[in-house]
């Protein structure tokens, strides 16, 4: 526990929808080691993607702690919020979300703005992210240019261009075929294997979830014990 | 890549769109600069009036005469430093249509007290020696093409002469030269004393006064004891600061800024509702990758700042067009429509642009930079 990366105490969230409340998480506990690959399944509205947006600091709780590296992240403002996610997350969605005018080494570009980094260590960095996800020679090609599966790579590439700790995808293979979505789920194997990332991938396929070190099932908002072959 | 270059990279994803509504705020420019620039040239006189100048006339009207003896006792007002008198001629050149504003004067107190017509050395004494010699103002010399020593005839559309010819013969002394490019120098300008020899009737008469005060701050004083002295007699006197009068004698047209203001003003109402909504709807179909921005990191000010930099951005280009090409336009007008005044694209009417650049894009882009800025990312990325 003490070498998790990111520990949420007693966590709970509502959204107010009109007069009604609804209640997403109540005492919920959870804490992700370091270097850790959680899949995270579980039906339709059972708060997958909420739990991920409190992890990576895009929405607050409404109850609880969340800390990260043993400091309390709940409790900061917007603007520091947003110099969190740029250093400590790297985001990848299941519609991959590139800028269209943008080439690929730009939309990779696009979190090193936000950085002090020179033009030149810059363009080092975009090349080594492209290169990792295997898209070095597709640098200057627009994402209307690339297949889905290339587009997610280099969504991949621009979450971790800036080396962040955690990686969060919400169903990154959504889109995808089986053969590209087993492509895209090794190379996140490999990013948690050899860089050490530590990933937390919502996904609704049990085969993506093999791809990880282990799975949780949320349901109503609590983890509950799941036979896979059940 | 840099902000500025993600800001245009922005701004030209819809080509068509950008290329319109660059095209708008073009347009929108360019009517201002060339209307102020026709505005400049129309207030010139108004703008550059000395301060320190009175304009005294009938007071039935500026164009019935007063008799000569007035300067003399004006002269003696306490505070005056030099007055000078000017009669109207009414002159044109070979035909109706060849109009010249042109006038009889005192040669050497006008002359000094208009210092910014601008006369070289040798042509002005040759001008103050020379009863039968005329200034010729460089807009007039460079349309007709008359040069020193030219012998010109003038006709006069009001005046005979005692032989009754409506004809003066009259030898260019000299060429008078603004002192800057706003002083308007459409007119011609000769003796007094030849011209009220000459004519047949008008006697000792004049037409108006010109009034150097030695401080402007007796201006008002000046005025009433002017007027005062002359209240009651066959010919009264109206005095008023050469503003004053020019600004009136432009006002018998309309009132031109008025007319410009109106048609300025609904050009940029115009452009503000077509580039807002082009801002708006622009903004609004990238909800998604705002939301996305913020979510790497993208604080909701650089938000903000990447999307009035996109206003600010579309306004500068249409506007530099606009702008850019009405000075061009600015100087064709100088040399086409001289005889309306000096018209010039001013530095004021640059800054004024300027100005107006920086609103059009602020404005534009305020309401969807401050509505991108509180997007809230977990709604906009929920709603796929
Ligand atoms: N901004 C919001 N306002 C109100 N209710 C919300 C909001 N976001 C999510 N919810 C509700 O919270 C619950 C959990 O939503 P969430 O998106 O986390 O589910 P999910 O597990 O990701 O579902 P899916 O598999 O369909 O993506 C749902 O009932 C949803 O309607
Ligand atoms: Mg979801």
């Amino acid at each position: 526990m003490s070498d998790a990366l990111i520990v949420l105490k007693n966590i709970g969230k509502r959204y107010t929808r009109g007069k009604q409340q609804v209640r997403i998480f109540d005492h919920l506990d959870m804490a992700i080691p370091r270097q850790d690959f959680v899949a995270m399944m579980g039906p339709s509205g059972s708060g997958k993607t909420t739990l991920l947006n409190l992890l990576g600091g895009i929405d607050k709780p409404s109850e609880g702690e969340i800390a990260f590296e043993g400091k309390r992240m709940d409790d900061l403002s917007e603007g520091k919020l947003a110099a969190f996610r740029a250093a400590n997350v790297g985001f990848v969605f299941q519609f991959y979300n590139l800028m269209p005018m943008l080439t690929a080494a730009q939309n990779v570009e696009l979190p090193l703005l936000l950085t002090k980094l020179g033009p030149k260590a810059r363009r080092e960095r975009v090349q080594t992210a492209l290169t990792i996800v295997n898209l070095a020679d597709r640098a200057r090609h627009k994402p209307s240019e690339l297949s889905g599966g290339q587009q997610q790579r280099v969504a991949i590439a621009r979450a971790i261009v800036s080396d962040p700790k955690l990686l969060l995808c919400d169903e990154p293979t959504g889109d995808l075929d089986r053969e590209t979505a087993d492509e895209i789920l090794g190379m996140l194997q490999t990013l948690n294997r050899d860089l050490g990332k530590t990933i937390v991938m919502v996904t609704h396929d049990p085969e993506a979830a093999r791809f990880a070190k282990r799975t949780l099932h949320l349901d109503k908002g609590h983890f509950v014990e799941k036979d896979l072959n059940a | 890549m840099t902000f500025l270059q993600l800001i245009r990279k922005n701004l030209f994803r819809k080509k068509l769109r950008t290329a319109l509504t660059i095209f708008a705020i073009f347009i929108a420019f360019l009517i201002f600069g060339v209307l102020a620039t026709f505005q400049n040239g129309m207030n010139a006189g108004v703008d550059l009036a000395g301060a320190d100048r009175l304009i005294v006339t009938n007071k039935i009207n500026f164009t019935q005469p007063m008799p000569i003896a007035y300067v003399s006792r004006v002269a003696a007002v306490p505070g005056i430093a030099r007055v000078a008198h000017a009669s109207w001629f009414g002159g044109y050149y070979q035909e109706p249509k060849n109009f010249l504003v042109s006038f009889a004067i005192d040669p050497a107190s006008y002359l000094d007290i208009y210092s910014e017509y601008v006369v070289a050395p040798a042509q002005r004494e040759a001008f103050l020696r020379d009863r039968g010699g005329v200034l010729v103002g460089k807009v007039v010399a460079d349309t007709y093409g008359f040069k020193v020593g030219d012998r010109i005839p003038l006709k006069s559309s009001i005046w005979r002469q005692k032989n009754g010819s409506d004809t003066w013969d009259f030898t260019v002394s000299g060429i008078v030269t603004p002192r800057e490019a706003r002083v308007d120098t459409n007119f011609v300008m000769f003796h007094y004393e030849y011209f009220k020899e000459t004519r047949d009737v008008g006697g000792d008469t004049i037409g108006w006064m010109i009034v150097k005060t030695a401080n402007t701050k007796d201006n008002e004083r000046i005025i009433k004891t002017i007027d005062t002295q002359f209240a009651n007699s066959p010919f009264e006197t109206e005095t008023k600061t050469e503003q004053a009068f020019n600004k009136a004698f432009i006002e018998q047209m309309g009132d031109l800024g008025f007319i410009i203001l109106a048609v300025v003003g609904s050009a940029f109402v115009t452009i503000l509702l077509i580039v807002g909504n082009t801002m708006m709807l622009t903004v609004r179909e990238r909800t998604n990758e705002i939301a996305v921005l913020k979510t790497i990191g993208f604080t909701g000010e650089r938000i903000f700042a990447l999307i009035i930099g996109e206003s600010l951005l579309l306004a500068v280009i249409g506007g530099l067009l606009g702008v850019g090409l009405a000075w061009l336009i600015s100087f064709g007008m100088a040399q086409a429509m001289s005889s309306f005044g000096p018209m010039t694209f001013s530095l004021n009417t640059a800054l004024t642009s300027f100005v107006l650049i920086a609103t059009l894009g602020v404005l534009t882009g305020f309401v969807p930079a401050y509505r991108a800025m509180k997007l809230d990312v977990v709604t906009a990325l929920g709603r796929k």
